[in-house]
């Protein structure tokens, strides 16, 4: 009987221990990983480079470290199920194209940016969200940026969102989106008309 | 003319009522925006972009070539007002002990920190709360947004936050009522207006860059400052700095069970 409780709390304590130690892995894989990014990105941002090859370099790191597919999908919405996979497919595209310039553009602003990362909070297998913030310049006061990340690869985290004081950009997408298409009478090729009139700008 | 704008008030009034208690009640739980007057705000979204340009921006721009500690003197006073609509909120939403704090932080900043230019209140341990409103309180109890509402000048609000602006105007502001409502030697009616411009300007300028990146990377603005909007208040009544619907995960999971 006195085995059996020793055994017991032997499995207890390994599984209390592995599970911890999981936990740290991937707190520190989800952490690191926003930590490079933003890091790298920093580094061009505040480089003497024109901003075409800046541009050039923040499509790179959008490429590699965002979930562009999976945000594609999810800011259709409710007209997600509407659409065949070849409209599914034509729509990932121009989708990734949208996204990567209006990355690029939006980031290429920030010339002296310093992301600071502070906590993260892991919500399952699944999704961990990082926190963090833009520190603030004499122009504009500190901003506090949450992302969300896509950790089902522990080895490859990929970025689904990112929540700025609190407003989420991937569900401001989705609404922009599907006021288009509301407004188009629920025709999804007005979205895409759209999407490609802004990459062609 | 005073009579004149207390009629338009009052029919303005009416009509939102009817319409909050018509929408509102229903739908406190409704995700989807429910933007029932979308041309009308549309086109008022147009004109106050149109006055942003012409006004509010070349203003802002201007205003942040003052040497900081104006402009942050000029935010403290703003903020330190705020809080005689914030207590009565705390207050109605059940958080003592919030108003107990914004109230000493009132009376500090208002005598030590000069009217509010400084903040001695936080370095004497007491922070910066949330502000409240009448809108968040509603919202609190359970009442829906109603309708999504393009004010002009204004700009976005809904139909429980428009009652709820509304109710400041009419008894819920001590600063409305000290300055607008009733003849009072130190302050006068225009200064009521001139915080309210303030506060404009003081928020403007400190998202400048941040305008113009959402105005240049938006298909559709108009939607996209409606999203941002909607979320915010839904963010503030839940007195939350991180939740957000896309913070539930059920959000997401549908990507992977399709």
């Amino acid at each position: 009987m006195k085995n059996l409780i020793i055994k017991n709390i032997k499995i207890l304590l390994i599984l209390i221990c592995s599970f911890f130690s999981t936990n740290n892995i991937k707190a520190n894989t989800s952490s690191e990983f926003i930590n490079k990014i933003t890091e790298e990105a920093s580094t061009i941002l505040s480089s003497s480079e024109n901003d075409e090859i800046k541009i050039s370099k923040l499509i790179k790191i959008g490429k590699e470290s965002v979930d562009i597919n999976g945000l594609a999908l999810y800011t259709l919405g409710k007209h997600r199920k509407n659409l065949n996979d070849q409209q599914k497919s034509d729509f990932i595209k121009i989708f990734n194209l949208y996204f990567l310039k209006s990355f690029s553009n939006r980031l290429v602003e920030y010339k002296n940016a310093k992301i600071v990362v502070i906590s993260e909070d892991i919500k399952n297998e699944k999704y961990t969200i990082v926190k963090s913030k833009l520190l603030a310049t004499s122009k504009r006061p500190e901003v506090s940026i949450d992302w969300r990340v896509y950790t089902i690869d522990p080895n490859k985290p990929l970025i689904r969102d990112l929540i700025i004081e609190g407003l989420s950009l991937a569900r401001t997408q989705r609404e922009e989106f599907n006021s288009i298409i509301v407004n188009n009478k629920g025709d999804v090729n007005a979205l895409f008309s759209n999407l490609k009139e802004f990459v062609n700008k | 003319m005073n009579i004149c704008m207390h009629k338009v008030l009052k029919q303005f009034l009416v009509v939102i009522l009817i319409q909050f208690l018509v929408v509102s009640m229903s739908s406190a739980k409704a995700e989807e925006v429910k933007d029932c007057f979308e041309k009308i705000n549309r086109t008022t979204f147009a004109f106050n972009m149109a006055l942003d340009k012409i006004l509010f921006k070349p203003i802002s721009k201007g205003y942040r070539y003052l040497p900081s500690p104006i402009r942050s003197g000029t935010s403290n006073a703003l903020n330190n007002l705020s809080n005689l609509v914030t207590v009565p909120n705390n207050l109605l939403q059940g958080d003592f002990k919030a108003a107990v704090s914004n109230s000493a932080r009132f009376l500090i900043n208002s005598t030590i920190g000069i009217l509010g230019l400084f903040d001695p209140a936080e370095s004497l341990g007491l922070s910066r709360l949330d502000k409240e409103d009448y809108g968040q309180s509603f919202g609190k109890m359970g009442i829906g947004e109603g309708c999504y509402l393009v004010l002009p000048v204004l700009g976005p609000s809904t139909a429980r936050d428009a009652i709820g602006s509304l109710i400041s105007m009419t008894g819920g502001d001590a600063w409305y009522n000290v300055t607008v409502k009733n003849n009072t030697t130190y302050v006068k009616e225009s200064d009521y207006y001139y915080s309210k411009a303030m506060q404009g300007v003081d928020f403007r300028a400190k998202n400048l860059e941040a305008f113009d990146s959402l105005e240049k990377n938006s298909v559709d603005f108009y939607a996209t400052v409606r999203s941002l909007y909607i979320q915010d208040r839904q963010r503030k009544i839940k007195n939350s700095k991180v939740k957000t619907d896309t913070m539930d995960d059920s959000d997401w999971d549908t990507l992977e069970s399709q």
